[in-house]
């Protein structure tokens, strides 16, 4: 299922405890999983019964940011699950950051 | 990304971990959201939301109900006449005006100011649900800036850049659930503003301490078992004098970042060998550019004490290297770029950076902006501050920044402040001119200063004249108003 992204959209995995808001987004609808599952709106949305696809787990990490492959696509990861976000079915990469001191 | 949005990933990465407030009324992820989505529902009709007081330990609960409501959070210097402090008060009609109690009575404005007290006990409990705004185009704070050479300037911040600075510098979730930060800096000031967004972003407890003594600092560091610190100069020197040589007992303190103003080598060098185990960290950063662009590390202030290479050691007068999503540019005075070691007007460039004020934009068209700061960056990329091009004294042809000047006089023990400006002159177009303070008890003759300057750099660098002053003024973060300083030496020589 295709959907219109806009940055700071909250998505909720339906399968998992992975809670994500877009950081950047493209113009057009872009089909997004986490767990392999469509996401949803809100933590009362998730199906009880859902579990993580196969290829789609691994995990995600509080705080790190996904991109796909092409970098119009980024989320971060506010609370993380066993499921790992994926845009067109292809799973998500961890961006790396480079750690600043903290200076505030 | 608009600020909102962070509190939305506050509820959801932090909602049982404590933010801020007090032992005895902590404020966890979940009561934050619940707080601001509150506080939003009081703001309809509102224009902004002002405030003008001390900090506060639930100030972030202001600034992101603003957020949440969409509209600008305005924080004003509540130290300033009260006259000075209602016209600015005045250029935000419409806006609901909080302050503290001590400020409430002074405000004479159209709106009556709501004491922040009483309004953060006024918040309905359950609150009209309110759709949080989008649009990060719009603007989120609104700051005047220090003013030390000109008329302070309402800089805008909108939430664009302020999301950029935080999503380039800071990791969310970050602090680890035991991190506390004390914050000094008055919410007026960008790094006041910073200090409450990069804390809430990292998941670091956000600990005010309302009125500096290097005591209570002390004392809080200890009591609140604080992580981190951002202090300005004129705090770290108070703090330094009061350990009279002591290594400080500040077992969980890692990090102590300071900025804001230049701060004394001295006083940095008597701060890394009383804080041995604590990382400092430079900020280098101004109210236009959404705050910290470059910055020195806790790995470079130790490599700068330890080492004998001259080009290392002076680092710890750098203000380290750029934030990597931040762009920078030294430039000559036809806007030409110049080679590394060159010094010139420093131009940035990048998301973060915002060059606005309520007057208009000054981003050129490639979206550069000029701080009007002079530097230079070195060879491996570290950022050295020279001062404000205004204050550039150009004597015989020769541009020369004071702050070369006054780094020599402080380097002086019997000096504690020092301040160099430019007068008219008609022989040299501008002669230099010194205000020295002197430390208690100490005593040096203007002779024996000039010779100082004159044995470091040259002639054309030695102040004509030394004038001893009691005191200098500066702004509340310790910078020097050399506005005032030029007036009054200009009145009075």
């Amino acid at each position: 299922m295709s959907m219109n992204l806009k940055p700071g959209a909250r998505l909720f995995s339906a399968v998992c405890s992975t809670e994500m808001i877009a950081v950047k987004a493209p113009a057009d609808a872009v089909e997004i999983t986490i767990g392999g599952v469509a996401p949803v709106a809100s933590a009362a949305d998730r199906e009880a019964s859902g579990a993580v696809a196969d290829g789609f787990g691994g995990g995600t990490a509080m705080g790190k940011r996904y991109v796909d492959v092409d970098d119009t696509v980024e989320l971060l990861c506010t609370k993380p699950g066993d499921g790992v976000p994926a845009v067109g079915g292809a799973l998500m990469q961890l961006k790396e950051a480079k750690a600043l001191p903290a200076s505030d | 990304m608009h600020l909102s949005s962070l509190v939305e990933m506050v509820e959801s990465g932090f909602d049982d971990r404590v933010l801020l407030g007090t032992a005895d009324d902590p404020v966890t992820g979940t009561r934050f959201g619940q707080m601001v989505r509150a506080g939003a529902s009081t703001l309809q009709g509102a224009t902004a939301v002002v405030y003008a007081g001390e900090n506060h330990p639930l100030l972030p609960i202001a600034l992101f109900s603003a957020a949440w409501a969409g509209v600008p959070f305005v924080p004003v210097n509540y130290r300033l006449e009260d006259h000075q402090l209602n016209a600015l008060i005045a250029r935000q009609p419409g806006a609901l005006v909080l302050a503290d109690s001590t400020t409430a009575p002074r405000l004479t404005g159209d709106s009556a100011p709501v004491v922040f007290d009483d309004w953060l006990d006024s918040l309905p409990a359950e609150p009209p649900a309110i759709d949080p705004p989008f649009d990060d185009d719009e603007v989120a704070v609104v700051l005047f800036t220090s003013g030390t050479t000109s008329e302070p300037k309402s800089a805008l911040l909108r939430h664009r850049h302020l999301m950029a600075y935080l999503l380039g510098s800071v990791e969310f979730g970050g602090a680890g659930p035991d991190e506390a930060v004390l914050v000094t800096v008055p919410p007026y000031h960008v790094a006041g503003m910073a200090n409450m967004l990069s804390n809430t972003f990292a998941g670091r407890r956000l600990v005010y301490l309302r009125a500096f003594e290097p005591t209570a600092w002390l004392d809080a560091v200890r009591r609140e078992g604080i992580t981190n610190a951002m202090v300005v100069p004129t705090m770290l020197s108070r703090i330094v004098d009061a350990l009279e040589g002591q290594v400080a007992d500040v077992p969980t303190l890692k990090s102590l970042s300071y900025g804001g103003a230049k701060v004394s080598e001295r006083v940095l060098v008597d701060a890394l060998t009383l804080f041995p185990a604590t990382g400092f960290v430079n900020a280098y950063g101004l109210t236009e550019t959404a705050s910290t662009i470059a910055v020195l590390g806790p790995d470079d202030h130790r490599a700068a004490i330890e080492s004998d290479d001259p080009l290392i050691k002076r680092r710890l007068s750098s203000a380290g290297q750029v934030l990597p999503m931040v762009e920078i540019e030294i430039r000559d005075e036809y806007e030409q770029p110049v080679p590394p070691g060159d010094p010139g007007m420093i131009f940035l460039r990048g998301e973060q950076i915002s060059g606005e004020y309520a007057t208009g934009s000054l981003l050129d068209a490639d979206g550069w902006f000029c701080t009007r700061d002079r530097g230079f960056v070195d060879s491996d990329g570290y950022l050295f501050i020279e001062g404000r091009s205004d204050d550039t004294i150009i004597r015989g042809g020769e541009n020369i920044a004071p702050a070369e000047i006054e780094e020599v006089l402080l380097a002086h023990p019997a000096v504690a402040e020092a301040c160099v400006v430019g007068l008219p002159d008609d022989e040299w177009g501008q002669r230099i001119v010194a205000a020295v303070v002197l430390r208690e008890g100490e005593a040096v003759d203007a002779d024996t200063l000039r010779d100082v300057v004159r044995s470091q750099l040259r002639g054309s660098k030695t102040p004509e004249q030394i004038v001893f002053k009691s005191e200098l003024p500066h702004t509340e973060t310790g910078k020097l108003l050399r506005r005032f300083v030029l007036q009054e030496l200009s009145e009075s020589l």
